[in-house]
């Protein structure tokens, strides 16, 4: 572990009924760090992003964020460490508009006092309007988000991510349901948030994660098959009798 | 599908504030017809003003179940024990204030611990012969309640319909306590026989009239905390738990924190409707704390419809005033007529009478 690293996993386990989801996995990211993470159905990818975000416990190893053990703290706490998460099913909450759901994830003070006193000034408003245009829902501020398609409702997963300003971005699976145009915009975005932040993206898709141009690890059945440059992995035999031997 | 319509177009909203402003004249004149001759066509009974300054403190207490279960999903079944305790609060004080007039004559007990042996006022009887203390007392003891229950559920994420039986158990703890006799607070009789509050005799007119001005304002400043609430972006995180709890934790908001907030609040408008209750029926007993008045009140928030503040006090007062009329014309029926209403806004009226009105401006 360098003075670099801002995420640590170190000999991680998940056991689910006798099931090891997670199976002695390592992994550290950089600070400032792009990573894709690639892997068949099943590989474990979410279930290292429920370990990380406090979701699931792990049943052995070290979680590190920083100098913090995350295994100590719950969703909220580590959400406010500056961990963000898109989900792999988009989850906004329907019944608030657009706006509302990018002005719900804006980093403030979450107490409930604070959000009872809670005033939209100029600068916020701004940060979700920015937001709203880069995520191209600017037209639909105002509909509910109950209404959006799955592209969309994708995008304004993302956004509500943005809005947090997390240190560190774990995302998953963000370009399904995409077109082709939406791909390569999520392609440049990530790449533009990396370098400040620390991105993990879990995705299937090899065309964004060769977009992505980083460093890329495969999962398989909980731990690390392979680690290295798109190219590199591609080739490794290990991961092309993973993902045709079956 | 959500049920809330949080953000109103500006119509709507300007109509629904000139309705809730001329229901408040309404009911504001009441009392004042009261007062005309009673051969006066306009005059209006005693009786009317009682059941109706009764209604609207049930109003308060459906507004602060709605505020819980409407715009944050926790459906309780135990807000009639908050709502008792503020009565019984009340009644405490009341009690006292009935002083050597009860009839054993004793200077400061209350006639039942006199009946029962008692030598001297146990120490949590202390201080409810001063009103303010008393008043306190209404709203602080069902708030550290919720407190403590809250805490202890929130914490353990008990959700649902875990949290509904765990509250329907505590409402009937408490019923079971305080039929006992050596809790000192009078067993099954409860508390009765009242003389006087703030100087005024109960029963009288005046008595009448200042209670039920009381209530009105009780239910305004209610409505006014509510809707401070639910405008905010509280009132939005509320809303975000109430349909996608987990999600809001990972956006780093401390939910136990947040509904443990609401609880609390919810609580201390239910102590305030039982403090107001109390003096207006003349008597608190332990059948306040029956599960089924719980339910009842929930069912009241369901008819009016959840999640809009309106539609709580619309259902308060409709469902009662059908009760009312019910009790009287075939009194057996009650209980069918409650659970068909609960059924049947259910399946036809998920949003209440509210969604019959808002349907138009709803897209
Ligand atoms: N809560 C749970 N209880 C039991 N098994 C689980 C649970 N969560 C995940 N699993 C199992 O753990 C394994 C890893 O699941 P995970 O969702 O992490 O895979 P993934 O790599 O994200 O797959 P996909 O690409 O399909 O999203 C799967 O076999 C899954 O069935
Ligand atoms: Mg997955």
């Amino acid at each position: 572990m360098t003075s670099h690293t801002i995420l640590y996993l170190d000999d991680v386990s998940v056991v689910f009924d006798g099931f090891r989801a997670l199976n002695n996995l390592s992994l550290f990211v950089d600070q400032g760090e792009l990573r894709a993470i690639i892997g068949p159905n099943g590989a474990g990818k979410t279930t290292m992003m429920d370990v990380i975000t406090g979701k699931t416990r792990p049943s052995a190893g070290t979680v590190k964020f920083r100098d913090s053990d995350l295994t100590l703290f719950d969703e909220a706490a580590i959400a406010n460490m500056g961990i963000g998460r898109k989900f792999q099913k988009p989850t906004v909450f329907d019944a608030l508009t657009v706006f509302e759901n990018l002005e719900l994830a804006l980093k403030a003070p979450r107490g409930p006092v604070a959000c009872l006193r809670w005033v939209l000034a100029g600068e916020a408003r701004k940060r979700i309007e920015t937001t709203l245009e880069e995520i191209g829902l600017t037209a639909r501020a105002h509909d509910r988000a109950a209404i959006l398609s799955h592209g969309q409702r994708q995008w304004l997963e993302i956004g509500m991510l943005l809005m947090q300003d997390p240190e560190l971005l774990l995302v998953d699976e963000p370009v399904a349901g995409m077109t082709d145009q939406e791909t390569e915009h999520t392609a440049a975005l990530l790449r533009r948030i990396a370098g400040t932040r620390s991105v993990v993206v879990v995705e299937h898709d090899l065309e964004f994660v060769r977009a992505l141009d980083c460093k890329v690890t495969v999962l398989c059945e909980g731990s690390v098959l392979s680690e290295g440059t798109i190219d590199q992995v591609q080739n490794d035999p290990k991961v092309i009798e993973v993902y045709l031997g079956r | 599908m959500s049920t809330s319509s949080i953000s109103l177009p500006a119509t709507p909203r300007l109509t629904l504030r000139l309705a809730l402003i001329g229901a408040v004249v309404v009911l504001a004149l009441i009392p004042l017809l009261n007062q005309l001759p009673a051969g006066s066509a306009l005059h209006v009974g005693d009786f009317i003003v009682s059941i109706t300054g009764k209604w609207i403190t049930y109003a308060i207490l459906a507004l602060a179940i709605d505020l819980a279960w409407g715009y944050c999903g926790i459906l309780s079944l135990g807000h009639g024990a908050f709502f008792a305790l503020g009565g019984y609060a009340m009644g405490m004080h009341l009690m006292r204030l009935i002083g050597p007039r009860g009839a054993y004559g004793h200077p400061t007990l209350p006639d039942f611990m006199v009946f029962l042996g008692y030598q001297e006022l146990p120490w949590y009887w202390l201080g409810f012969d001063i009103f303010p203390y008393a008043f306190f007392m209404a709203l602080f003891v069902p708030g550290l309640l919720a407190l403590i229950v809250g805490y202890l559920a929130f914490r353990s994420r008990i959700t649902g319909v875990y949290l509904s039986i765990l509250t329907q158990a505590l409402t009937y703890a408490l019923m079971l306590a305080f039929f006992r006799n050596d809790m000192g607070f009078g067993g099954n009789n409860g508390f009765t026989d009242f003389k006087e509050l703030l100087g005024m005799a109960l029963n009288t007119p005046l008595a009448r009239a200042v209670l039920f001005y009381a209530s009105l304002v009780a239910l305004v400043g209610s409505y006014w905390v509510c809707t401070k609430i639910s405008v905010s972006k509280l009132g939005r995180v509320l809303v975000a738990i109430r349909d996608a709890e987990s999600r809001v934790r990972f956006l780093g908001y401390s939910t136990t924190q947040v509904k443990l907030f609401v609880f609390v609040i919810s609580a201390v408008l239910s102590g305030l409707a039982g403090a107001l209750y109390v003096p207006q029926v003349g008597i608190i007993n332990p059948g306040e704390f029956s599960p089924g008045n719980s339910i009842e009140a929930v069912i009241w928030v369901a008819v009016g419809g959840r999640g809009t503040l309106v539609g709580a006090v619309l259902g308060a007062f409709s469902v009662n005033a059908l009760k009312t009329w019910l009790t009287t014309a075939a009194p057996d029926l009650w209980l069918f007529a409650l659970g068909g209403l609960f059924v049947a806004v259910t399946l036809f009226l998920p949003k209440g009478l509210v969604g019959l009105f808002s349907r138009k401006v709803e897209k």
